[in-house]
């Protein structure tokens, strides 16, 4: 009888630890609040509260990433036509080695606002699952959507969905 | 004889949780933390595309069949 009881603890004990130790990784959904950053930036800070009012397209990129760079001139595009009207362009770099980071910017021409995150803390609490990661955020502060990864295809739909999100800001 | 083999069922069961609590400390690797795996010498020819390609005619022409051979990058999701 004892023994029973001791395994029973046991396998409480044993399924707490499973427990505590595979916790999994937030994310954002559609609708919820986008996760508050204040991250370092090329000049200043780069906070997302900042960009309240405005349609944000938050894009998470590393210089090591092949499509992130592809996506630049595309970001550098949006910025240019659609800023008058109110998008912002924020791309958080995760590059463990902000030098890597700044060697990338030395070579790409950069239209749009830059933070660095090395230590990856606000692509956790995004949840980001691929390289490069974007979310477009409203005027209010929700997240309209997701997109993981960027190619040739994206480029149409995520246009039209910056488009289509326009008329929430303000004029 | 019953006590013991409870006794060494148990000290199993404990010492199996304790390793296996060990295994939960490898934390998956997040897809911004594969810079290095996303490197070209990473992949299976290294960084010599052009002898890669080579191989990969010989040995198509040979298998008559075509693919299979590695992948792009390092799994970041992003190629």
């Amino acid at each position: 009888m004892k023994t029973t009881h001791r395994l029973k603890t046991l396998g409480f004990v044993l399924g707490a630890f499973l427990l505590a130790t595979g916790l999994p990784a937030a994310a954002v959904e559609q609708g919820s609040p986008a996760p508050e950053f204040d991250v370092a930036g090329q000049t200043t800070n780069v906070k997302l509260n900042a960009y309240q009012g405005k349609l944000v397209y938050l894009d998470f990129w590393a210089s090591w990433c092949g499509p992130c760079k592809k996506s630049f001139p595309w970001m550098n595009d949006m910025q240019k036509r659609y800023g008058a009207q109110g998008l912002q362009v924020v791309a958080v770099n995760l590059d463990a080695k902000k030098t890597d980071a700044l060697e990338f910017l030395s070579i790409v021409p950069v239209g749009f606002t830059i933070g660095f995150d090395p230590a990856g803390a606000v692509a956790r609490s995004y949840g980001v699952k691929g390289m490069p990661s974007s979310v477009l955020i409203a005027p209010d502060g929700r997240v309209i959507a997701m997109h993981e990864g960027f190619n040739d295809a994206d480029r149409a739909e995520l246009e039209n969905r910056i488009r289509g999100n326009l008329k929430l800001v303000r004029q | 004889m019953q006590t013991l083999r409870k006794i060494f069922l148990l000290g199993l069961l404990a010492s199996s949780m304790f390793s296996l609590a060990g295994c939960s400390l490898i934390q998956p690797v997040q897809p911004w933390e594969k810079g290095n795996l996303a490197k070209p010498e990473m992949t299976i020819q290294g960084n010599d595309p052009l002898g890669a390609k080579f191989a990969e005619h010989i040995y198509y022409s040979r298998e008559a069949s075509t693919g299979g051979s590695g992948v792009g990058g390092g799994g970041c999701g992003c190629n």
